[in-house]
């Protein structure tokens, strides 16, 4: 609004420790934690506590952060690692549901006709931008809205291989299922997500 | 040959396992003749990317909204 800014004017960086003790920062990290943390535990209080606990963790070292893209990052990171830990415990004291039994009931999304073939309308299109272009904020809310569409068998297993990397093996042990039964559930996965980003994103590229 | 149901599995557990050598021709015959296929193997990986990018962005997307919301009140 015509305010003018002196060249050599630095931006407006705040330190690491002062973006922990913003609250508008702070309650959208967590949020966007929470979310992560829920959509991967599918427990509501110990989602809860893991993002509490990485929070804290990130307060006691804050000091080295310069940027607040590289504190949530790094944030992440932490939190990404407690939610590993709770999965693995979980495996020793809780009968976990046997994703093995469920993954047959989930139907495939019906993108295929009755010789597995593709659907005329659901075969995939090219993408016109690459994925290294994306720069778009909308696009995240897009994928947000892909991945909590998914069953959530579906959304946990693709998390665990593709956000947090986990190899196929610490998959399978952490929520005890076999390796083709992670297999049928990722190939599920990425079908559905990749039909939802097409109609919700890269259709409207393609079209304009 | 193939039908795409099970060439897109082959694919998918392509980011998965070493694929064999016998699999991987199988893929390559059914994607000469399939255009949703083709474009299916390049969006394997780029959903990977995506997945990965993902913490990154949201946290850029924070960073900026923040700067613009603090940037003009700080210089009050």
């Amino acid at each position: 609004m015509g305010e003018s800014v002196l060249p050599g004017e630095a931006p407006v960086e705040q330190s690491a420790a002062s973006h922990l003790t913003d609250p508008v920062f702070l309650d959208d990290l967590r949020r966007q934690m929470l979310k992560f943390a829920v959509l991967q535990l599918d427990n509501e209080a110990q989602a809860e506590d893991a993002v509490q606990e990485a929070l804290i963790g990130a307060l006691k070292n804050v000091a080295s952060f310069e940027r607040k893209a590289a504190l949530k990052t790094w944030v992440f990171a932490i939190l990404k690692h407690k939610i590993t830990d709770l999965l693995r415990y979980r495996q020793r004291w809780v009968d976990v549901e046997k994703p093995s039994d469920s993954a047959d009931d989930e139907t495939l999304p019906s993108v295929f006709d009755t010789r597995g073939f593709w659907h005329q309308e659901d075969r995939p299109n090219r993408w016109a931008q690459p994925v290294e272009a994306i720069d778009d904020a909308h696009f995240w809310r897009v994928f947000e809205v892909c991945l909590e569409d998914l069953p959530p068998a579906q959304g946990r297993v693709f998390m665990m291989r593709e956000f947090i990397e986990l190899d196929s093996d610490e998959i399978c042990q952490s929520i005890d299922i076999s390796a083709s039964n992670l297999h049928v559930l990722l190939h599920r996965a990425r079908l559905r997500l990749r039909r939802c980003l097409e109609e919700h994103w890269f259709c409207e590229e393609a079209a304009s | 040959m193939m039908n795409c149901e099970q060439a897109t599995r082959l694919m998918s557990d392509g980011r998965e396992r070493d694929l064999t050598i016998r699999e991987r021709a199988a893929i390559k015959m059914h994607n000469l003749l399939c255009v949703g296929c083709r474009n299916f193997n390049v969006q394997v990986h780029d959903l990977g990317r995506i997945a990965r990018r993902y913490a990154k962005e949201q946290g850029e997307e924070t960073t900026n909204s923040i700067r613009d919301s603090t940037g003009p009140s700080s210089k009050e």
